[in-house]
């Protein structure tokens, strides 16, 4: 945006009038909101698809406020109790029973933790319908996958904290992955732990920075995201920039004020989000054994593996790249290339915006080819995703080495493909409704 | 502009109605927070009544139970000192239990239900210290010539007589607080639970 | 709108519809183990409370359950007093925790693994195959003689189980027979459907005590949708009224 209106406030003689004078003459209160809500000017045809990134930011809020209530009750220990229970493990279940409403807390924090992926995954792929992360929006991309990566980090350590049985060994093999890497892994995966098991001094590091990454580093991640986004604008499903065409005060044509506009639209979306949210909370706060793991009632036992272990869902797409490799290669084992693998899978994100050379940005005006890759790569993602749940078998490891493969051409070729492609007209402005 | 009033006024209402709902919404949804801050059943439990054996305690005897974290004394009076009590009140602050520092069947003399057993909470009314038991009378107590026994705080030196009574021109506003109980035998002492359902 | 714009969306969307259906279908993994479905009995407090006087009578020894305190009981309509003169053996205050007296370390002597705790079993046992409270219903009533066992007994959904049939003198004495299904070989105190009914009200209660705010956490929760919807409603009218503007 231009830099736009600084003016600063005139009281209209009232008395708060006369306290906001003071304040913006000292902070850039109304330059802000300006800059930012009533002067930011968005595309006028948002469709449903422009919900989740304001809802990405009220899951964020729900769990540092349930996350800054749960940890007034509960105990990172892994030590045993006089019932023969860890610590860690019955603080929840205290926590679940005795705590006035912590039930509703902590079930809001574990429904949540589900919510957020749900919410930023569905945002990641309206970036790749309308190819939000073409050209000026490269670095505002960027940072968006940075967010997605402390977001996979967060849930993570947090994940270990109920000290149950898929906690406890989940853990173990994700950090035993870091043993995987030539040389130094060995000891890595020592250095991480803070022990030879995962084990109390493990609980404590994954609790500090449990808090640590979510608190500081996501809300100021988001922050970024955000002047980022307001300094090149908004895409929109029609992929073409607005700021194209303005008006002779230098509006664009097809912008409107995030507010009011966007604001209360954003608020319906909000509570359509919380009607979903609430039934999961109060009906199936399990989540059919996703959101909350059974194998996770029971209380970390470093003897006895579960008979199945299997990461929480949103991990499991990554985990499948993981188990797909099963040749060794170069010399080095399998073992390390399902690492590179799977990092692999998430890092090739940062690439997209030089990947993609496609004329047109939004899937509307790009060509049969893009659609029916994308359609085949959502379909690996997913298979990919369920299969990460269930035991592997030879039949299972096959077709996820397929989707493997497809999963990462998808991205490699693209430079080729992309071009290729037959792509339709754009036209001049937003196709509004 | 008839028009754009119109608008308006339809939107003010409209957004009044959105904002009330949402904000009692916002606030039903602070309850369980601000609620999460209470006593936990846990609390609760260990905060619940205490039984006190008191069958071993002898005259001009102390002993002292743990009631929700607290300091609880039962003293059992001497006939002495029962008699000695009256004497003091106009050194007291509120010879009387006028102010209501104890469940309603204490207000009396002695403050207790049976004239020889006190039961009160050992904290001191100032700032929370525990007082001190000086049960020696006299110079040998190291108060005062004719100190008659009671209670020294050592944080802030208000004295208590062994009614619980505060005395007079000290820092302790109140005498000491007796707890609701009750007997369940001559033996058998409840502290935090009494017949009157509090 | 131009015109294939939606069409194509339309196109993707029931492309990846067809292609997400078939190899879902083809790898779906069929449940390995038949358990019987447990009566609901949540809103039964009659059941319920046998169930709780069974589960301290009979599990409440070697099994603590001590995340649950027994005043909690008071959600299946027992009194303080009810629960302190019926139901408590070890603790002396209706605040306490359902625990016992045997040590961790002593049980795993004596049983080679220690008891696992109960209060969560029934949401520990969940699986694709059924609900934690139908495996322990069909669980329980699975026990059969076996002599290469040390405690003689086995178990058809627990194999190998260290636990010996502790309601054995109620259902009596199961034995597997050549066709591979249970046969009662001795019978118990209680006819079949005595014993299934007793297991029954004891599996609700170790459910009810799995999560003792479930029935709440419903009824909480259609008040919340409610008062959602009502401000779902009032939001989007202010939409509408906004949006008005660029329409």
């Amino acid at each position: 945006m231009a830099a736009g209106n600084l003016d600063k406030y005139k009281s209209d003689g009232t008395k708060l009038g006369n306290l906001l004078e003071w304040v913006d003459a000292r902070f850039p209160a109304t330059a802000m909101w300006r800059q930012h809500l009533s002067e930011y000017y968005a595309p006028k045809n948002f469709n449903f698809w422009y919900f989740f990134g304001s809802l990405a930011i009220l899951v964020l809020a729900i769990q540092i406020l349930t996350g800054v209530f749960l940890v007034m009750h509960y105990k990172p220990d892994a030590s045993l109790n006089a019932a023969g229970v860890p610590v860690a493990f019955a603080s929840v279940e205290y926590i679940m029973r005795d705590v006035p409403w912590g039930w509703l807390i902590r079930y809001l924090h574990s429904t949540g933790a589900s919510a957020f992926f749900i919410v930023v995954y569905l945002h990641m792929f309206r970036g790749l319908l309308y190819g939000s992360y073409r050209k000026p929006r490269e670095l505002l991309w960027l940072v968006g996958v940075v967010i997605f990566l402390v977001l996979m980090a967060t849930a993570f350590f947090g994940y270990l904290l109920p000290w149950g049985q898929m906690s406890y060994w989940g853990a173990q093999v994700i950090v035993n992955l870091f043993s995987a890497i030539p040389f130094v892994g060995p000891d890595l995966s020592v250095w991480l732990r803070g022990d030879y098991v995962i084990g109390d001094a493990t609980l404590n590091r994954f609790f500090s920075l449990h808090y640590l990454l979510p608190v500081l580093i996501l809300p100021a991640l988001v922050v970024v995201h955000l002047i980022a986004l307001h300094e090149v604008g908004s895409n929109n499903p029609d992929g073409i920039e607005i700021k194209k065409k303005k008006d002779e005060r230098g509006i664009p044509l097809d912008g409107i004020p995030f507010h009011p506009y966007y604001t209360v639209k954003d608020i319906v979306g909000v509570v359509g989000f919380l009607m979903l949210f609430s039934v999961i909370v109060f009906f199936i706060p399990e989540g059919g054994g996703y959101f909350l793991e059974y194998n996770n009632f029971i209380p970390a036992d470093p003897l006895k593996t579960p008979s199945h272990i299997a990461p929480v869902w949103y991990f499991t797409p990554f985990y499948s790249l993981l188990r797909a490799v099963t040749y060794p290669l170069f010399g080095i084992d399998a073992k390390f290339w399902g690492v590179v693998a799977m990092g692999a899978g998430v890092v090739i994100f940062f690439f997209l915006p030089w990947l993609d050379r496609s004329p047109s940005k939004s899937i509307r005006y790009r060509g049969p080819i893009f659609k029916i890759f994308l359609a085949i790569w959502v379909v690996c993602f997913f298979i990919l995703g369920y299969l990460g749940v269930l035991a592997p078998t030879p039949g299972r490891t096959l077709v996820s080495q397929i989707c493997t493969v497809i999963y990462f051409a998808f991205f490699l070729t693209m430079p080729v493909w992309s071009k290729l492609d037959k792509c339709q007209p754009e036209p001049d402005r937003v196709t509004a409704k | 502009m008839s028009c754009d009033e119109k608008v308006d006024c339809g939107r003010r209402r409209l957004l009044v109605a959105t904002a009330t709902a949402g904000g009692v919404a916002s606030v039903v949804a602070a309850v369980p927070f601000v609620a999460s801050w209470m006593p936990s059943e846990r609390a609760k439990s260990a905060g619940a009544p205490v039984e006190a054996d008191i069958s071993k305690l002898g005259p001009g005897e102390m002993m002292t139970v743990e009631w929700r974290g607290k300091p609880v004394w039962i003293i059992r009076r001497t006939q002495a000192t029962l008699d000695e009590l009256p004497k003091l009140d106009d050194k007291l602050a509120d010879p009387n239990s006028e102010k209501p520092m104890q469940p309603e069947y204490c207000k009396n003399q002695y403050r207790s239900i049976k004239p020889e057993y006190l039961v009160a909470v050992g904290i001191c009314t100032h700032l929370g210290c525990s007082p001190t038991e000086k049960f020696k009378t006299g110079p040998a107590s190291g108060i005062d010539a004719d100190w008659p026994g009671g209670f020294l705080c050592p944080c802030h030196g208000s004295t208590f007589d062994l009614a619980g009574r505060v005395y007079k021109n000290k820092p302790a506003p109140d005498n000491l607080e007796v707890p609701p109980h009750k007997y369940l035998s001559d033996a058998k002492l409840v502290i935090g639970e009494d017949t009157t359902g509090a | 709108m131009p015109a294939g714009a939606g069409q194509g969306d339309c196109k993707v969307r029931g492309l990846l519809a067809f292609l997400l259906m078939v190899p879902m279908l083809a790898l779906a993994s069929g449940a390995e183990l038949h358990l019987d479905k447990a009566p609901d009995r949540a809103n039964d407090m009659g059941a319920l409370q046998n169930g709780a006087k069974v589960f301290v009578n009979y599990c409440l020894n070697c099994h603590g359950a001590s995340y649950m305190r027994y005043n909690r009981l008071k959600d299946l309509g027992l009194t303080d007093e009810q629960i302190k003169n019926n139901l408590m053996f070890t603790a002396d205050k209706v605040g306490e925790l359902m625990k016992i007296s045997m040590q961790p370390d002593d049980a795993k002597a004596w049983f080679g693994v220690a008891p696992p705790d109960l209060t969560v079993i029934a949401r520990a046992r969940a699986s694709e195959s059924g609900s934690g409270a139908d495996w322990l219903y069909t669980y329980l009533r699975s026990f059969y003689r076996d002599d290469a066992r040390p405690s003689g007994w086995n178990n058809v959904v627990f194999e190998n189980v260290g636990m010996p049939h502790v309601l054995w003198e109620l259902q009596g004495e199961q034995v597997m027979g050549e066709d591979h299904r249970l046969k009662l070989a001795k019978p118990g105190k209680l006819t079949s459907e005595e014993y299934d009914a007793l297991v029954a009200d004891l599996v609700a209660y170790l459910k009810y005590m799995g999560e003792p705010i479930s029935e709440f956490r419903k009824n909480l929760g259609v008040a919340v949708l409610i008062a959602l919807a009502v401000l779902f409603v009032f939001s989007y009218a202010l939409k509408r009224e906004y949006w008005k503007d660029i329409h």
